[in-house]
């Protein structure tokens, strides 16, 4: 991991994380009148985990290799278990996709503000004024 | 993996409602319709819903898919058959053919279709604020 990477802690890996998150939310909200559809979510303290391993585990064998870091192939995606079965064999519930898709969104942007504040720390440490 | 996918797949969702709400405006708009025979009676319209897979994907992808209408299709539900003797569209035995659309039915769908439309529009806004957002890292 080069000096750069390490001043942006996990951040990026948030963001990627969120971003995944937020497209499978979408598609259970798109998909809340689909006869059968399942809904999906990720886990993530385990996808977070995994990818926060990844980055470590992976070794470089040349100096020239790129760093893996930050560059998550996506977590492995779940099925949600509906608290009230629907007769269609729909399982999205307004509800909470709606709170999780607010949720994902808050925990997004303060992520953003974290990577935000680590690169104006970054360029204050540059110029020095 | 990109916030736009968002984008795309919440959009996916106004299209397939719109439709939706089309079928229910024209169902609920010939409840008054009226035929001479019962094949020629309005039948009324229902559209189905269906997942956008990508091929790639296949229901196993690590993001989530649109969704879209395989096909609108007409209810086989046999029109109602009313003794009119006096109506002008009787037919030899004075009985009409009207639709057998159910208005408490499409007024719930038609509920159900703006409610998901609403949904999809809150999260493509909520998104459009995130890649904003994205936008200004570091400014």
């Amino acid at each position: 991991m080069s000096g750069l990477d390490k001043a942006f802690g996990v951040s990026p890996q948030v963001l990627a994380l969120r971003t995944q998150k937020l497209n499978l939310l979408s598609a259970n909200i798109a998909n809340a009148s689909t006869p059968d559809y399942k809904a999906r979510d990720i886990d993530f303290r385990s996808a977070m985990s995994t990818a926060l391993n990844e980055s470590s585990q992976l070794k470089r064998t040349h100096d020239q290799h790129f760093d893996i870091n930050g560059a998550t192939t996506g977590a492995p995606v779940k099925y949600r278990v509906p608290s009230q079965a629907s007769v269609d064999g729909n399982t999205v519930e307004m509800h909470r996709e709606h709170t999780a898709f607010m949720e994902n969104a808050v925990r997004y942007q303060a992520s953003a503000n974290f990577l935000d504040s680590k690169i104006r720390a970054l360029r204050t440490a540059i110029k020095g004024d | 993996m990109s916030l736009f996918n968002a984008i795309n797949i919440s959009a996916t969702n106004l299209e397939a409602q719109t439709i939706r709400l089309n079928t229910v405006s024209s169902n609920l708009a010939n409840v008054n319709s009226v035929s001479d025979t019962a094949e020629d009676a309005y039948k009324p319209l229902q559209p189905l819903f269906a997942p956008m897979l990508n091929e790639a994907q296949m229901g196993m992808g690590s993001e989530g898919a649109g969704v879209k209408i395989t096909a609108v299709v007409e209810s086989d539900e046999p029109a109602n058959k009313e003794y009119m003797p006096g109506h002008p569209m009787a037919d030899d035995e004075g009985f009409i053919y009207t639709p057998a659309i159910d208005r408490a039915q499409e007024t719930a769908n038609m509920m159900d279709a703006s409610q998901a439309y609403k949904s999809s529009v809150e999260a493509i806004n909520t998104t459009k604020a995130l890649i904003m957002r994205t936008l200004t890292i570091g400014r």
